[in-house]
């Protein structure tokens, strides 16, 4: 079993089967829901899609690193980084449990 | 934000769609990942990021309260790298 790669086109595509909107309007929906959910993390808040999973943002403190190949330790600024925490239940699905036991 | 506020918003932005159609966008996206990630796929949303799945190997874990030795069976996790542009914009605020 190889592994694929899904990209928009295959997320646009899976609207355009379930809802009867043409192919545009499809692509132009998965546009505005990762522009809606890119903006509030964006602006720090944390973003909960029930039985998928959240996308937290977390503030991370400065400290010191360094650089593996040199040694020379660089300072790291304080910075956001966005986490995505699956939910029990996406966790579930995907060792499809319940499935064959 | 939570999953009926992102539909509400998306609702708003086509007046001529149904609340349940916009809901039914959102799950539709989220399956296609979810099913995706069942298969071992790979779901990559440029300036997004990207959403694998990693194999545990089984290991015998602790309670940490009796210290008893549980059995933990091999499983899948699935795992998110915010894109590049992504974390830009994280980290700007904007």
């Amino acid at each position: 079993m190889s592994q694929r790669t899904i990209t928009r086109a295959e997320l646009g595509e899976a609207v355009y089967q379930r809802i009867g909107l043409s192919r545009t309007e499809s692509a132009a929906l998965v546009e505005l829901v990762l522009k809606e959910i890119s903006d509030c993390l964006a602006g720090g808040e944390t973003v909960k899609l029930s039985s998928f999973g959240s996308f937290v943002v977390r503030e991370k403190g400065a400290r010191v690193g360094r650089n593996p190949k040199t040694g020379i330790e660089v300072p790291i600024d304080p910075r956001r980084v966005m986490v995505f925490k699956p939910s029990n239940i996406l966790k579930a699905r995907i060792n499809r449990e319940g499935e064959d036991a | 934000m939570i999953k009926s506020e992102l539909v509400q918003k998306i609702a708003d932005h086509y007046p001529e769609l149904y609340q349940r159609d916009a809901e039914n966008v959102v799950n539709a996206i989220l399956d296609e990942i979810a099913d995706a990630l069942t298969r071992g796929d790979r779901v990559e949303i440029r300036g997004f990021g990207a959403f694998s799945v990693k194999k545990r190997d089984a290991r015998v874990g602790r309670n940490p309260r009796t210290g008893a030795h549980v059995p933990v069976d091999e499983k899948v996790v699935p795992v998110f790298r915010a894109g590049k542009e992504m974390r830009e914009r994280i980290n700007r605020g904007s």
